[in-house]
């Protein structure tokens, strides 16, 4: 599985991740929300590990057009109702660490 | 194309490993406030570090949540104030600390003067305010250069330190010498250091420049475990590889703070800085090379390959590379060191021949409280003469525990964290401080 880092100039590409105990319709509920907020998925891998659901999301942060900040403030609730952990960063971040 | 995997090991080396950017420190010109009357320069020192830093703490802080990685520290570092000083500094200390406080820094440091060849009354008057101003204030960080390569040892400021140092311990008795963690005493001290409590910025400095020390002696660990019992070389390469990776996130946010907060990039300091959080360690990754503890024989050689692997692997991940970037061996700040010092498998003299390969000094050791202001300036001129002959950086922060004796414990709190009173060789030394004067340089500073 390999996540594209380099996109379209300008784009501003975040990792989401999200992790905690299997359910039905994690996916539908965090793609739903992007979804809502105009964020569009690039990339999506998805795995059960020793029974714990475990989804790493590529997505084009600029269609929102909101803060980080705020994009963030909004997946609180999808949080709050899955009961899972969803942590979102810039991708920059492991293009700086693992590509030269 | 990014792989799964190194997603994850990105994330671990943050979540498990204790991965973090321990400051953004941002270098501030204070030359053009000197002013005659000092309550004056104090106000124009004031407002332009509000002015510069104002936004440094909150963009350290969007840093740190878009990109998910901690950035621990945000600090500034000032021109030393003995150059802008024409009369009393307290003034100017109790600003710089004040201006710290509500610009909402952890640390400010530059309450400096450079007096390896000789002092200035400004240096004089700033090393005399030190032990109070340092008991008075909370943020402020204070360091003075008493030797180089270029210039020998200036032993009158060695003697001087000595004293200071004892001085100030006792006005912070209470907090267990506390003021002593805030001072440092430097040989060949750099100009765009981002770490405390030595950090100034130099008069070779632009007006303003972000400089960025990363951290992750962790993570350096968790590499090492993979290749436990191979040869030194496949220990040496683990080694840079994973300060090529620390780094480029070093590289990563420095630039991003600098494009948000307008100020040119300075540095990436390489250093692996330790925490006294179990995990984040430099004195573990001597042990998981095979040693019992730090300290045992051995010791030297393996901070020796562990300091230049660092770099190796650092340099080129970063466009600028500066500041002291090495490994620093902090007694206190540093469980593995603390372990080690209470078993007694680590000494003063042992620290002093890391010292020789490590990218300081004698840092964060605590001494018997009785030791004598003569024994610490002997202290001092030993690790100067290390540097001035290596021409590398060495330093001494050395905390006398007052009322305490060896064996016993000081505690600090925080990044600071806690360590045993480490014993001193008590051998009479005064003649040789009482000299003063200064050991000339060495041949090998005629290098034109």
């Amino acid at each position: 599985m390999y996540f594209y880092v380099q996109g379209e100039f300008g784009m501003t590409k975040a990792l989401i991740s999200v992790t905690g105990l299997d359910a039905t319709g994690i996916i539908a509920c965090v793609a739903g929300k992007l979804s809502e907020m105009n964020i569009n998925i690039l990339d999506i891998s998805q795995t059960i590990l020793g029974g714990y659901f475990t989804m790493l999301m590529v997505v084009d942060l600029d269609g929102a057009g909101m803060s980080f900040e705020e994009i963030d403030q909004h997946l609180q609730p999808v949080r709050d109702r899955l009961k899972m952990t969803i942590h979102m960063q810039r991708m920059d971040i492991f293009d700086a660490m693992h590509r030269i | 194309m990014i792989e799964t995997g190194e997603i994850l090991q990105t994330m671990r080396m943050i979540q498990e490993e204790n991965f973090d950017i321990r400051t953004i420190t941002l270098g501030i010109n204070l030359l053009d406030c000197s002013d005659q009357n000092p309550q004056r320069c104090a106000q124009r020192v004031y407002d332009k570090i509000c002015d510069k830093a104002r936004n440094l703490v909150r963009t350290g802080e969007e840093i740190e949540t878009e990109f998910g990685i901690p950035i621990v520290h945000k600090r500034i570092s000032v021109t030393p104030v003995s150059l802008i000083c024409q009369g009393d500094p307290k003034p100017i200390a109790k600003a710089l600390n004040k201006a710290a406080e509500d610009v909402g820094v952890n640390f400010l440091g530059g309450y400096s003067a450079l007096m390896h060849k000789g002092s200035t009354l400004a240096d004089e008057r700033l090393l005399a305010s030190i032990p109070e101003v340092l008991s008075e204030t909370e943020l402020l960080c204070a360091s003075v250069n008493v030797a180089s390569t270029r210039s020998g040892i200036n032993m009158n400021a060695v003697r001087e330190m000595g004293e200071i140092i004892r001085e100030t311990a006792m006005l912070t008795a209470e907090s267990d010498g506390l003021g002593c963690a805030k001072l440092v005493v430097f040989a060949n001290a750099v100009e765009d250091n981002p770490f405390m409590a030595g950090a100034f910025c130099g008069i070779g400095e632009p007006e303003c420049a972000i400089n960025v020390g990363v951290s992750g002696p962790g993570v350096v660990k968790v590499a090492l475990e993979s290749v436990r019992g191979q040869p030194f070389d496949v220990l040496a390469e683990t080694i840079k590889r994973t300060a090529f990776k620390i780094t480029r996130v070093g590289q990563l946010v420095a630039r991003e703070a600098s494009q948000r907060l307008k100020i040119p990039f300075g540095i990436v300091d390489l250093s692996l800085a330790p925490t006294p959080a179990r995990g984040d360690s430099v004195a573990h990754i001597l042990t998981e090379m095979g040693l019992e503890m730090a300290g045992a024989p051995g010791t030297t050689a393996a901070l020796a390959l562990l300091n230049d692997a660092v770099k190796k692997g650092g340099v080129m991940a970063s466009n600028h590379v500066g500041g002291l970037s090495g490994a620093f061996i902090p007694v206190s700040e540093d469980i593995g060191m603390i372990e080690a010092t209470a078993a007694g498998a680590l000494t003063l003299e042992k620290l002093e021949a890391m010292t020789c390969v490590c990218s300081v000094g004698l840092d964060m050791i605590a001494i018997p409280g009785d030791t004598s202001a003569a024994t610490i300036s002997g202290i001092i001129a030993d690790e100067a003469a290390i540097g001035v002959i290596n021409q590398k950086t060495t330093a001494v922060r050395v905390i006398p525990a007052i009322g305490k004796k060896a064996g016993d414990r000081v505690e600090f709190g925080g990044l600071l964290g806690f360590a045993p009173v480490m014993p001193v060789n008590t051998m009479n030394n005064d003649a040789f401080i009482a000299r003063g004067g200064r050991i000339p340089a060495p041949l090998h500073s005629l290098r034109n």
